[in-house]
């Protein structure tokens, strides 16, 4: 088979230049200023609210959508009803729209004024311009993940295993429990994850709806551009890298505990 | 598909439960994305029709569509080649340390978009590596097109080579190693065997790309310096009217945006169809 050093070669200069490079620089570049100042700025009440916001709002998104996005799978697998193909089809739209436009549509959606925002305006609750519309803007951004994890695996599973079930005497209810749950389980899993990583490094959409207030709703990729606009390199990489870090050790133990509950599931 | 939605009596939940189900969801894709949509146009056309076409022929609104359409041009041919290259070098052969390279060429995806535009300025930054070198030499990256084209290529790096190597892997060599004991060249290969059989996924890969490289806004806010008419993508030229008060008009650029991800979609759905069938085909073959 022919070209094998040509192809390797270009794909390997190509991920230099444009990823590893840039991640070196990274990892490198918050130690330029000292061990101190990478400390300070991670461990700045700033830093540490804006970490726990992009984190937990991510994390309580992802949670909403695993409820409903396992539900609007179930729904879109297993029912016919009229224009099922055409919500189908629109459950990728977060993926097609560009996050700037969601994030101006949300805060116009969720502000005092807009269509939502005035429902809960009398009860004097505010969504818009708190932790409370960052994730709004996370559960749009996150919501195919789930959906696209779970539809196939649902998909696949054979009628033959729901009617041994039901044969030997199982109640339906105990055949989605002990049956469906388990197999769709690591799927759910893997979406998460997705839909977990995207939000947490989210930008666009959420800007603003979040109203960016320090310590309250700011979330830490913001953070990073504020600290570039003061041309403190070293503080916004060191953000950037704790973020980065944080996200790749929870993605991986995210995807141990999928293949383990997947080997659970087939012993 | 069709056969699993045929309801088999051990498959058959209460009406009622089906109905409710079937209401939730419809409830929840309305809430979350319907009404999302439906907003852009709305305050788009909220003043009438002449603010919307004032706003989207605005000189500064034309420089931003011909930017986004330039970016997508380098970034998405580029990133086109790459996952060709990448795929063929993954599923053709064997070599050490071949899942580290698949892994490394889906990072891009776990990174956040800031982050992405955020690495560019810590190399070619006024206060980057190689920014005073580059400057000395009169050449400018950050806070111009080149700088929004590289972070543009980090974040839609993976996306054509994502969907051709498990396509390419599935199909395995047979038949381009046949093709070059008839004597077929490594191009003729190429054009003649490899690429019919890759195209739809191909397709599918380069529009993916195409949607993210037109809206991608994070990163590339962090290297454009958002200077109006002249570094302003679409996505950051809806930002400035939007910091400015002019809603009417970043609605207007805005549901361009959103047209385009409407088409994108269309697009998308008919290349599974197609995509679904010619899988099929190669499996029986």
């Amino acid at each position: 088979m022919p070209g094998f050093w040509p192809a390797l070669g270009f794909t390997l200069v190509y991920l230099s230049f444009f990823v590893l490079l840039p991640l070196a620089a990274l990892a490198l570049r918050p130690w330029e200023a000292g061990l101190d100042h990478v400390w300070g700025v991670i461990s700045h009440p700033r830093t540490i609210a804006a970490l726990k916001l992009s984190f937990g709002a991510a994390f309580a998104a992802a949670c909403i959508n695993a409820v409903f996005g396992t539900i609007v799978a179930w729904v879109l697998v297993r029912y016919d009803f009229p224009g099922r193909r055409l919500l189908d089809a629109f459950v990728d739209f977060p993926f097609a729209l560009p996050t700037a436009v969601a994030g101006i549509s949300l805060a116009a959606i969720y502000a005092p004024n807009g269509a939502i925002g005035a429902l809960f305006a009398p009860l004097d609750i505010s969504i818009a311009y708190t932790p409370l519309g960052v994730m709004v803007a996370l559960v749009f951004v996150g919501f195919p993940f789930i959906v696209r994890s779970i539809q196939p695996v649902l998909e696949d599973i054979q009628v033959e295993v729901e009617e041994a079930a039901a044969t030997l005497g199982a109640t339906r209810l105990r055949t989605i429990l002990t049956v469906i749950a388990p197999a769709i389980l690591p799927a759910l899993l893997a979406g998460f994850s997705l839909a977990f990583a995207r939000a947490v490094g989210e930008y666009g959409s959420v800007i603003f709806i979040a109203g960016n207030l320090p310590n309250v709703s700011e979330i830490a990729p913001l953070l990073i551009v504020i600290r570039l606009e003061e041309f403190d390199y070293a503080g916004a990489a060191a953000v950037g890298l704790i973020m980065l870090t944080i996200s790749l050790v929870l993605l991986l133990v995210l995807n141990i505990l999928q293949t383990q509950i997947g080997r659970r599931g087939r012993a | 598909m069709s056969q699993a939605r045929t309801t088999s009596p051990a498959r058959r939940d209460p009406p009622v439960l089906v109905a409710a189900l079937i209401g939730i969801a419809i409830a929840y894709l309305a809430l979350v994305l319907v009404l999302p949509l439906a907003t852009v146009f709305a305050e788009a056309l909220r003043r009438g029709l002449e603010p919307f076409v004032e706003g989207v022929t605005h000189a500064d609104s034309l420089a931003a569509i011909r930017l986004t359409l330039l970016v997508a041009a380098i970034a998405v041919p580029l990133n086109a080649i790459f996952g060709i290259a990448a795929a063929w070098a993954v599923t053709k052969f064997e070599f050490w340390g071949k899942s580290a390279l698949v892994t490394l060429i889906d990072l891009p995806f776990s990174i956040s978009p800031v982050i992405s535009g955020l690495v560019y300025v810590l190399l070619y930054g006024a206060h980057g590596w190689f920014g005073p070198t580059l400057d000395a030499l009169g050449i400018k990256v950050i806070f111009t097109v080149t700088g929004i084209v590289l972070a543009t290529i980090l974040v839609t790096l993976p996306f054509v080579a994502r969907e051709l190597i498990p396509l390419m892997q599935e199909q395995g060599s047979d038949e381009e190693a046949a093709a070059a004991t008839l004597g077929a060249g490594a191009w003729r290969t190429f054009f003649f065997v490899t690429l019919p059989n890759i195209k739809w996924a191909l397709m599918y890969g380069v529009l993916l790309c195409t949607a993210r490289a037109m809206g991608e806004f994070g990163a590339v806010a962090v290297v454009s310096g958002h200077i109006r008419g002249k570094t302003a993508t679409m996505p950051l030229h809806v930002e400035i009217l939007y910091n400015e008060y002019n809603f009417v008009a970043a609605f207007a650029i805005a549901s361009l945006l959103a047209l385009f991800a409407l088409i994108t979609l269309a697009v998308k759905t008919f290349l599974e169809a197609q995509f679904a069938d010619e899988l099929a085909a190669q499996r029986t073959r």
